[in-house]
């Protein structure tokens, strides 16, 4: 296992390269002269001259890019025109929040859709089957922002059961440790802030957990039928196994590899979708970030914004793919 | 037989249902097995075998599948009637199974250890310890050799017929009284499919426990089975001890049966095998269900379904065929 570990780790040196090459010459993709236009057309050439510098822009682009590796090696992300902070420095807390919110809508849809999976799998063509699967399609076919929307105008502003938008409660807000606010809120004692977070979570948590975990739900029905029709199934059927560990044991382990890839995959869109679902929720994440970039043009967020949530994708499909070789013995010695 | 039979398989009808009706895989069976014997069930694919051995073990896949009629009786226990909950004491503890695909029949996600000593827990209250022991005393009972290792080895690391060794020892931890072998050589090759078969031999005497071996291959009967019972199209055709199945069989399916299989001292080009096909079950509605591939059919085996006949002169033996009815029939 270690041996494998490290040659999947070693297999990403050339992902992350390319990775950053791209974000690289996406900034130098806009036409014209960036420095220009991140500064507007009524800027001073002075002003132009000094960001380009700034920028790096006046070097030959393999010096840039040698550079800028350089940078990110040491953990340099460069600085926010806006802030002129080190971007490595102000990201956390917008990061935080984001991590917050994908981690626990994919706990939701990974825990419902994996369990609504097998339920319908063990009683296939059962009205619970039929339910489950007709909710699994149109949460696949439903809009982010609409279904954001809708729970707000329900359970918000019609109910008044959850709070609309944010993370915290405005006049008690978090003292911030780690900025993963339902560990700090623990780790400070504080259980009424806690409660506070959980119900600022819940509404963007589940309009980002559905279309994974309609997905998740289908996939895993369908891997869990063709497991339940193996030789081994039947073997331990045989041996007098109870149906309960027959399919928590021997079919979900099996049926839980192609469930795993989905997850790999979709935790990529969920992270796109994370962003969109904080302009709904004025959620402080990493989506509000890239996106007052984008307005303020502050290029290096903007770029460095990218890459680290391209990192992050790189990163969880390292652990499915190491999840894999943990679940899978012939995985490691092909 | 002075002996009450392990298991007495009477009229046994399992079914699948599906939109063209009721489908019979199995119509009206009836068999015994007695304690510490091998019987063989032979015929060609598709004629009810693994549906007769899954009907046994209640594990007919429901639905489309159902045993619809008859009596499937473990030392005079009804398992028809049994519930779930007491078929899973049943299996794996009083009755074993064993299958055709030892590559696909163990989990290959679990060391064979875990799926040893699972099954051995199930039926026994033993610690951790104790199972483990017995697994690995299992392992070495079917002749694998470094045993231990084997405990910690997953299914790919083994040979097809390391696996079917697995398999036996697994059906066998607990003891059960009978163990059901579907086609339990036809994935391997012929040498592996010797020393399997002598090694369930083996075992059949030293732990006496009664054998239904399953098989297309009337050579295995011959070299393992006391008695054999010969199937076709989901009904018993013919049953008699085997040596008087190969001295004087009787229904022209058996006699088709016994021309294909290989004999290495007349080195034929190609082997014979019966023309036509099984027919699909519940496709014939009248007479006798062979017919269709049979050189003395006549009239009467268009119209009319043959009974059971006893053959004249001969012990335990008896024959659907009309050809014989001058034994006289036998009831069911
Ligand atoms: N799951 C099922 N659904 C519908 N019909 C089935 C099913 N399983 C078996 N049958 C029917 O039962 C018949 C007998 O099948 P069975 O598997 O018992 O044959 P077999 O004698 O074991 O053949 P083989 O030598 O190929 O294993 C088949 O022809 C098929 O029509
Ligand atoms: S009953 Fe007729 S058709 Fe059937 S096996 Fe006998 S002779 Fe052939
Ligand atoms: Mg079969």
């Amino acid at each position: 296992m270690l041996s494998y570990t490290i040659k999947r780790v070693m297999s990403l040196i050339p992902v992350l390269l390319g990775l950053s090459l791209i974000v690289f010459f996406m900034i130098r993709a806009i036409p014209g002269d960036p420095a220009q236009i991140i500064l507007g057309q009524l800027a001073t050439k002075e002003a132009v001259a000094e960001l380009t510098k700034q920028l790096g822009l006046d070097q030959p682009w393999y010096i840039q890019y040698f550079t800028y590796l350089g940078g990110l090696l040491t953990g340099d992300l460069g600085e926010s025109i806006k802030t002129k902070t080190a971007i490595s420095q102000e990201i956390w807390p917008y990061l935080a929040a984001t991590i917050e919110l994908s981690v626990c809508a994919m706990a939701i849809a990974i825990f419902i859709g994996v369990n609504a999976g097998i339920i319908s799998a063990w009683y296939q063509n059962s009205w619970f089957d039929y339910i489950a699967m007709v909710l699994a399609l149109i949460g696949v076919s439903m809009p982010i922002f609409w279904l954001g929307l809708m729970e707000q105008w329900v359970f918000a502003i019609n109910l008044d059961w959850l709070p609309t938008s944010g993370r915290e409660e405005v006049r008690n807000p978090v003292e911030s440790i780690t900025n993963i606010y339902m560990i700090d809120t623990l780790l400070q004692g504080r259980m009424d802030q806690f409660w506070d977070v959980i119900k600022h979570l819940i509404l963007p948590a589940f309009a980002l957990a559905t279309i994974p975990m309609a997905i998740i739900a289908r996939i895993t029905r369908s891997s869990m039928l063709e497991v339940m029709r193996s030789d081994f199934i039947r073997t331990a059927r045989a041996k007098g196994l109870r149906m309960f560990w027959v399919v928590y044991k021997h079919s979900l382990k099996n049926a839980i590899i192609p469930v795993l890839t989905i997850i790999g995959l979709q935790s990529g869109l969920l992270l796109g979708g994370a962003i969109l679902t904080e302009t709904i929720f004025s959620w402080p994440g990493m989506g509000r970030y890239i996106y007052d970039a984008i307005n303020a043009r502050d290029y290096p967020v903007i770029q460095s914004g990218i890459l680290v949530i391209a990192f992050i994708f790189v990163m969880i499909n390292l652990v499915v793919d190491l999840l894999y070789a943990a679940i899978d013995p012939r995985i490691k010695y092909n | 037989m002075t002996n009450a039979p392990v298991l007495d398989v009477k009229q046994l009808r399992t079914s699948f249902f599906s939109e063209d009706g009721e489908i019979p895989a199995v119509d009206e069976v009836s068999f015994s097995v007695n304690k510490g014997e091998i019987l063989g069930i032979v015929g060609e694919s598709g004629c009810g075998k693994s549906v007769t051995s899954l009907s046994i073990m209640k594990l007919i896949p429901q639905p489309p599948g159902k045993i619809v009629g008859g009596e499937i009786l473990l030392n005079g226990e009804n398992l028809v009637a049994s519930s779930e909950k007491r078929m899973r004491e049943i299996r794996g503890n009083e009755v074993a199974m064993i299958f055709q695909e030892p590559m696909t029949s163990l989990n290959p996600l679990f060391t064979i250890g875990n799926q040893l000593i699972e099954g051995i827990k199930i039926h026994t209250k033993i610690g951790k310890k104790e199972a483990f022991q017995q697994a690995v005393d299992m392992l070495k009972l079917v002749g694998l050799p470094r045993a231990e290792q084997i405990m910690n080895d997953y299914p790919h690391q083994l040979s097809g017929g390391m696996r079917q060794r697995v398999m036996i020892a697994m059906a066998l931890s607990c003891h059960p009284k009978l163990l059901i072998a579907d086609e339990p050589t036809t994935a391997l090759d012929v040498t592996i499919q010797a020393q399997i078969l002598s090694l369930m031999k083996d075992l059949n005497e030293k732990l006496d426990t009664a054998i239904v071996l399953i098989t297309h291959d009337l050579g295995v009967v011959a070299e393992v089975c006391e008695r054999v019972i010969v199937m076709y199209a989901g009904k018993v055709v013919e049953e008699a001890p085997v040596m008087e199945i190969f001295k004087n069989p009787k229904h022209p399916y058996t006699l088709g049966l016994l021309q294909s299989v290989p004999d290495v001292r007349e080195n034929k080009e190609r082997l014979y095998s019966i023309p036509g096909n099984v027919p699909k079950p519940g496709s014939i509605k009248t007479g006798c269900r062979f017919a269709a591939r049979c050189e003395f059919v006549h009239d009467r085996c268009l119209t009319d379904n043959p009974p059971l006949y006893k053959v004249n002169g001969a012990e335990e033996h008896t024959v659907r065929c009309f050809l014989h009815e001058q034994g006289g029939a036998v009831s069911g």
